[in-house]
């Protein structure tokens, strides 16, 4: 038998089950709720000051996105949103700058490996999947419905 | 079969370490020969930056020690990157002959276990083993890019930068006295964010058999120090030291000797490097001093490449002992 | 009260991520792509526009947000052109931020060094 499948083992895995250190769920859900809802709220303190301004809500959607995105972006380079993300987990990695997060991360990161096949295939390495995945539910969904109204 | 080889000729004649900044500033990091001021050591990559770091401790034990390249016969290096480039592309520039060595983070002790057996049967006079690893380098081969808000497991183990080496010749105040290399083993865990429970029985298996080889008891050595189990591993092989009825009470980690706790380093360090430079610059002080008669060194690695962890196979381990005992 | 509406849902959706994270082996990948899919099935059934109006930001700053903008492009373009329609209709609405995120990307990817 091999000794990866033997009662031996089995009994191991149990054990470091057992011995996982204990994470404290309040305090990462807490910091989560606090980061992830500050991200939104800032995102809110832009969208009032465009609708202020007179941009129509459709409008001040989108901008308050794009501006999200460059300031995730920006912490990212500097260096930041690393820090911000290894306190924040889900909290920041869930709101839009996440998603800048992850495609600025990798394209720092395999710049040495050239402008093309380095920095600019490997932005996507997890923007990809999500951008995939969000307009195939999106075409699917979306057509279910239009199609059985 | 299943040996433990028991050397008299073979003694360790120096060592020089290199380490990273957040390494340096660590509780050893007064003992290291050479303390980088940043990651990339001036390099236009972190792959660079380690390879710079493993030809520079190479480079110290010709130095520290008033050799010239013609006075070693081998070196015996390896890394945890791909094609072992760090090693390979360290020693192009040294003009001494090569071979790579590849046991994940227990190169160290393979290297030195192959390089022994060579000194003392003979075929060699005096020989360089050493290893490296590389913060950003391993975390771009085996998981994210450094600059990915990920949120850190608490079990997950931090690759340190750093590079160590060791000459082994026939003149020495350090002998290399027995060396128990391991078999590879698996328990079927997939964590690789829990690396330390994964290596635990690689760990355990090459002590009991070193141990029962040579009819010895854990307390026969001053020291029992695992290479890179951390805080999550070490707390896995005391239960399995104790299911066996063996005492637990030298054991120690090279890996949670190198960071403060408050350097947010989690389950402690781990790579080539903690075994390589926390033997180099603090062991080996302390033997040379006679502050430990001797010290058993139990490398571990855990064998994967990032293939067969997204193939959701599980992740054999490995760990080489080898005792070093202070010459009377 | 808008900042605070804001602030309960963003910060609540991102408390239930961080329990799918700890809970279970699902990476922050998995997770980004969970809410897109959820985003757009909560669309589809017309249930995610009300949510921004009512929480702002709270429900647009998450990246489930992007699975809303592209299921509403979809349907809305099957409305105004058919097939066609819709297969251009996620991309199209979802372009500027897209559009956005890949310049920044490439800008900040080009100029800044990764630190550790």
């Amino acid at each position: 038998m091999r000794e990866r499948e033997s009662p031996q083992s089995k009994r191991y895995v149990r054990l470091v089950e057992k011995e996982q250190p204990k994470v404290s769920l309040k305090s990462n859900l807490a910091n989560a709720f606090l980061i992830g809802g500050g991200i939104c709220v800032f995102g809110e303190i832009i969208r009032t000051y465009l609708l202020y301004y007179g941009l129509s809500n459709d409008l001040a959607s989108v901008w308050m996105s794009i501006a999200l995105v460059f300031f995730g972006s920006l912490l990212t380079g500097l260096g930041i949103y690393d820090e911000i993300g290894r306190i924040g987990g889900a909290g920041s990695a869930i709101p839009i700058t996440g998603f800048a997060n992850s495609i600025v991360a990798p394209a720092m990161e395999y710049r040495s490996e050239g402008a093309i096949l380095g920095l600019a295939a490997r932005m996507f390495i997890i923007a990809g999947p999500v951008v995939a995945y969000g307009l195939i539910s999106a075409t699917v969904f979306g057509l279910i419905r239009s199609v059985f109204r | 079969m299943n040996k433990t080889f028991t050397l008299k000729n073979v003694f360790v004649e120096g060592t020089a370490s290199v380490v990273g900044p957040s390494e340096g500033a660590g509780p050893l990091g007064d003992l290291f020969d050479v303390i980088l001021p940043d990651d990339i050591y001036g390099e236009s990559s972190f792959e660079k930056a380690e390879r710079k770091m493993l030809l520079e401790s190479l480079s110290l034990c010709l130095k520290k020690y008033n050799y010239r390249p013609e006075d070693f016969d081998l070196i015996l290096a390896g890394d945890l990157l791909n094609q072992l480039i760090s090693a390979n592309f360290a020693v192009r520039d040294l003009n001494i002959p090569f071979a790579g060595v590849f046991g994940a983070c227990s190169t160290f002790n393979l290297s030195i276990g192959l390089g022994s057996l060579l000194v003392e049967a003979g075929y060699v006079d005096r020989v360089i083993a050493g290893a490296c690893s590389h913060h950003q380098t391993a975390e771009r081969t085996f998981r994210f890019p450094t600059e990915l808000g990920v949120q850190r497991k608490a079990t997950a183990t931090w690759t340190m930068s750093g590079a160590g080496s060791v000459i082994l010749s026939r003149q020495g105040l350090v002998k290399v006295k027995e060396i128990t290399f391991g078999r590879v083993v698996d328990y079927g865990l997939k964590d690789t964010n829990n690396l330390g429970a994964v290596m635990a029985p690689a760990a355990f298996d090459t002590l009991k058999r070193h141990l029962q080889n040579l009819g010895k008891k854990p307390e026969d050595y001053d020291l029992i120090a695992t290479g890179d189990l951390g805080s999550v591993g070490q707390i896995m092989l005391k239960h399995l030291l104790g299911d066996a009825s063996l005492d637990a009470g030298n054991l120690t980690d090279c890996g949670l000797l190198v960071y403060a706790s408050t350097q947010d380093k989690h389950a402690g360090a781990s790579g080539c490097a903690a075994s390589a430079c926390v033997f180099s610059s603090y062991f080996y002080p302390l033997l040379c001093q006679g502050q430990l008669k001797n010290v058993l060194l139990l490398a571990t690695g855990a064998l994967f490449a990032q293939i067969t962890a997204q193939q959701k196979d599980s992740i054999p381990a490995v760990a080489h002992a080898i005792a070093f005992e202070k010459v009377e | 009260m808008n900042f605070l509406l804001a602030f309960l849902f963003g910060g609540t959706i991102c408390a239930l991520g961080q329990i799918v994270l700890d809970k279970s082996k699902l990476t922050q990948a998995d997770l980004m792509v969970i809410l897109v899919v959820l985003g757009s099935l909560i669309s589809t059934f017309g249930f995610y526009e009300p949510l921004t109006r009512i929480f702002g930001a709270g429900a647009m700053a998450p990246v489930s947000n992007f699975g809303h903008i592209l299921t509403q492009g979809v349907i809305q373009g099957f409305n105004r052109a058919g097939f066609l329609g819709a297969l251009e209709g996620g991309l199209s609405q979802a372009a500027a931020v897209l559009g956005a995120a890949i310049v920044f990307g490439f800008g900040i990817g080009f100029l800044f060094r990764p630190k550790g």
